[in-house]
């Protein structure tokens, strides 16, 4: 938690799960006693299948909910990256979901992390684990909450079925250990 | 001496303000007598519309409700979902019912809302002092049908409780008429039925009924109930038009 | 203990916990949440969601289940409020308390279904016909969004007025954690008045037409008086670092979260301003934004609409001291930057900073 304020966007394909990431952190942030505010894009912007979310965790009140200059984003298909990757703050981090986004580096003053979810995911044997890999990817990389805060704040949204909950597990955990091994 | 005819409780001593020859005061007598056969002065709440029989309020003994121009089946509609036990009606006219709510009338059908339709048509805009109406006929005289209703350009009077037979959840569909002793008889049958019907649960109940306005067409009251007996009727379906399915089936 | 919570749906929740068992609506972005949250859980507790033709049909449906004595709520975005016009002046009128939610989007036209502010003309000078006012209320985040919810129905039962909540889009959308704490509401006599059914009693009637103009005037009096009681009674405003301010800025909702920010940032720079943040849009809190007049250098509105509610600071501050106006339309929000750049632009004459 080295910083007050972070200010968080999650993009990709609506179906790719970023709305729910991007409450998953909310939800940590809160469990973490921090203030927190989650926000859609909606309207026109949700058709055409691309999804995206704010969210911004803070020691103090959180002044507007949009993010339009990101400290950290996630993008999940290459539409996302041509749309967020000028957005994110020089000295920001980017992570690309380098199994649909091809090698694209336009910027030089901010970090870019490729981590193949897609194939990841596929490894453990659930598709749809892929946005949660990703989560922890970032999670050991640029952490904003603590680690069993943004466990628990899985398992209280992704609900508390065994099996569920184990695979959730172990998508954040492959997605930590690929980050680490950056 | 014996009392032959006594006024009934379900209508206030106030004297009706309608012109001398309209039919209202026969259909408010009608269901101000239904309201007390039926027992239902306490638990009913009336909506009135705006239009000449926009301060019926008056004259109802139940609660009355006054909605704006054509939003008398949503305000129904509204206290009807609030407060299911009581037995809600609407007292409209044909602009009311028929143009600028008829949105609310055919979507109220649609839900089938268990609220009571009276629908009174006289071909005209009474309270605004004689324009079209959408039930107004071809070639008829009007202030904004200075010429007479030209079909080509203003189209043809609109047969609402014929239309309304087409759609399901309207359960009972009557058209009638008060211009003779035996018409009312039967218009007061119709709007029993009409009651009994929301009080069963059935559905959506309507009743048409056929009035005059003799101030508006230019017409003396005998004229004009000779009026709608030659002009009207031809044009509007007449009857039982629809009755619920324990009576026979859903449709006429 | 708090949850993550979507503004639309806290103000639904927070509205069956305030008795409101009956909603009228229909569909429309960016309030939509409103009436599918309303759809799944009406059942449960015995109430009734009824999805209407049009917004028309729903706010008079809202008229009837209000008029027969019952707590009723509808919620839309600005073209469906546009539509509802017409249904509050007869709300007013005939005195039928009742709950309305306009979350805000882009207009005129069609417009879009971004976040916007500029419905604040037709929800405080009374967009329907006649002298009227609806009390409106703008919180500023979801838990406020949840705590005004259950005190307008309150307030609508209190003076038998209509009660509208006004939010943009964004606070309809964006999550936050958000309490439920018990509610204590005000002491409220029985409805005596609703036409529900004439039992054991004399008839009720519930209208809004006077025969005679005599009786008209008498009955805009009477409601006058109803409006000056409202307006000296119930006056609402938060202040945000003003006690040494000398610069302020008024906002509302989301436009005041980002002053607050921007408040910061010129505190950094040593420029000593503030936020003044009406709750109430009408009653407009003049009398708290008074007791500032003789402190405050330069007043600066910031808005999401092409400026409306700087024309009732202006009122208020009546030539005392200069009023500026920062806003954006169409859906968008102005960033703390632009903000400051603008306020430096138009109050310290672009020199200080």
């Amino acid at each position: 938690m080295n910083s007050a304020l972070t200010k968080y966007k999650f993009a990709g394909f609506g179906g790719q799960g970023v709305l729910f990431i991007g409450k998953v952190m909310a939800q940590a942030g809160m469990l973490s006693k921090q203030q927190v505010t989650w926000f859609p894009a909606y309207g026109p912007e949700m058709r055409g299948g691309t999804a995206n979310c704010s969210v911004v965790i803070s020691t103090k009140r959180i002044g507007s909910p949009t993010v339009g200059k990101p400290d950290i984003a996630i993008v999940m298909n290459e539409a996302s990256y041509h749309k967020f990757v000028d957005s994110v703050v020089p000295g920001g981090t980017l992570y690309v979901n380098s199994s649909m986004v091809p090698e694209l580096r336009s910027r030089e003053d901010i970090r870019f992390v490729r981590v193949p979810v897609n194939e990841i995911a596929h490894e453990i044997g659930e598709a749809k684990v892929a946005n949660i890999v990703m989560l922890g990817a970032m999670q050991a990389i640029t952490p904003s909450v603590a680690d069993d805060m943004l466990e628990k704040a899985l398992m209280e949204l992704a609900g508390k079925k065994p099996e569920l909950a184990e695979l959730n597990a172990r998508a954040l955990n492959a997605g930590k250990e690929f980050a680490k091994n950056l | 001496m014996k009392s032959i005819f006594t006024k009934t409780t379900g209508l206030s001593d106030r004297p009706f303000h309608y012109c001398p020859g309209c039919t209202h005061g026969i259909i408010h007598r009608l269901i101000g007598e239904l309201l007390e056969e039926m027992n239902l002065i306490e638990n009913t709440i009336g909506v009135a519309p705006v239009g000449c029989s926009g301060f019926c309020e008056n004259y109802f003994m139940c609660d009355m409700i006054g909605a704006a121009h054509g939003r008398a089946v949503a305000v129904a509609t509204g206290a009807k979902r609030a407060r299911p036990d009581r037995f809600v009606f609407t007292y409209q006219g044909d602009g009311d019912g028929a143009s600028i709510g008829l949105a609310e009338t055919m979507s109220a059908a649609a839900r089938g809302e268990r609220i009571t339709s009276i629908f009174v048509n006289n071909c005209i805009y009474g309270m605004t002092g004689g324009q079209m109406a959408p039930t107004s006929l071809v070639g008829q005289k009007t202030s904004t049908s200075p010429y007479g209703r030209d079909a080509m350009t203003m189209g043809y009077p609109l047969d609402l409780p014929k239309v309304l037979t087409q759609i399901e959840g309207a359960v009972y569909v009557a058209s009638v008429s008060v211009d003779t002793p035996q018409a009312i008889k039967e218009a007061k049958k119709a709007l029993r039925k009409a009651f009994q019907v929301q009080r069963d649960g059935l559905g959506y109940s309507f009743v048409s009924i056929l009035s005059t306005c003799p101030t508006n067409w230019g017409v003396t009251p005998v004229e004009a109930l000779e009026w709608l007996q030659t002009k009207m009727k031809p044009n509007f379906t007449l009857g039982e038009l629809k009755v619920p399915a324990t009576e026979g089936g859903s449709e006429a | 203990m708090a949850l993550l919570m979507k503004g639309n749906e806290a103000i639904a929740e927070a509205a069956i916990q305030a008795g409101c068992r009956l909603f009228y609506g229909y569909p429309i972005t960016p309030s939509t949440e409103i009436p599918e949250y309303m759809a799944k859980k009406m059942k449960a507790v015995g109430g009734t969601y009824l999805q209407a033709e049009s917004e028309v049909a729903a706010i008079y449906m809202v008229y009837g289940a209000g008029a027969v004595g019952e707590r009723v709520m509808t919620g839309t975005s600005s073209p469906g409020f546009s539509l509802m016009q017409e249904g509050l002046s007869f709300l007013f009128a005939a005195e039928i308390p009742c709950v309305i939610i306009d979350v805000m989007r882009g207009g005129p036209g069609l417009g879009g279904l971004g976040p916007t502010q500029a419905d604040y003309f037709q929800l405080t000078k009374g967009g329907g016909h006649g002298d009227y006012h609806a009390i409106v209320l703008a919180p500023s985040s979801v838990q406020e969004m949840v705590d005004l919810t259950k005190e307008a129905f309150d307030l609508a039962d209190y003076y038998r007025n209509l009660v509208i909540i006004a939010v943009d889009g964004i606070l309809g959308q964006m999550m936050e954690p958000v309490e439920f704490p018990p509610y204590e509401g005000r002491k409220l006599e029985p409805k005596t008045w609703a036409a529900s059914g004439a039992e054991g009693r004399s008839k009720n009637n519930v209208i809004s037409y006077y025969l005679t103009p005599e009786i008209g005037e008498k009955e805009n009096s009477r409601w006058g008086a109803k409006m000056l009681r409202i307006k000296e009674s119930e006056q609402r405003f938060v202040e945000y670092r003003m006690d040494d301010a000398e610069y302020a800025f008024v906002a509302f909702g989301t436009c005041a979260r980002i002053t607050e920010t921007v408040v910061d940032m010129l505190r950094e720079e040593g420029i000593n301003v503030g936020l003044y943040r009406p709750i109430t849009l009408w009653p407009f809190p003049e009398k708290g934004l008074s007791a500032r007049i003789n402190q405050i250098k330069g007043w600066m509105s910031i808005e999401l609409s092409a400026g409306q509610m700087v024309d009732d600071v202006k009122l208020v501050v009546n030539g005392k001291a200069p009023v500026g106006f920062y806003g954006r339309q169409g859906g968008m929000t102005p960033e703390p930057e632009e903000v400051v750049a603008a306020f430096k632009a138009q109050l310290l004459g672009g020199v200080q900073g």
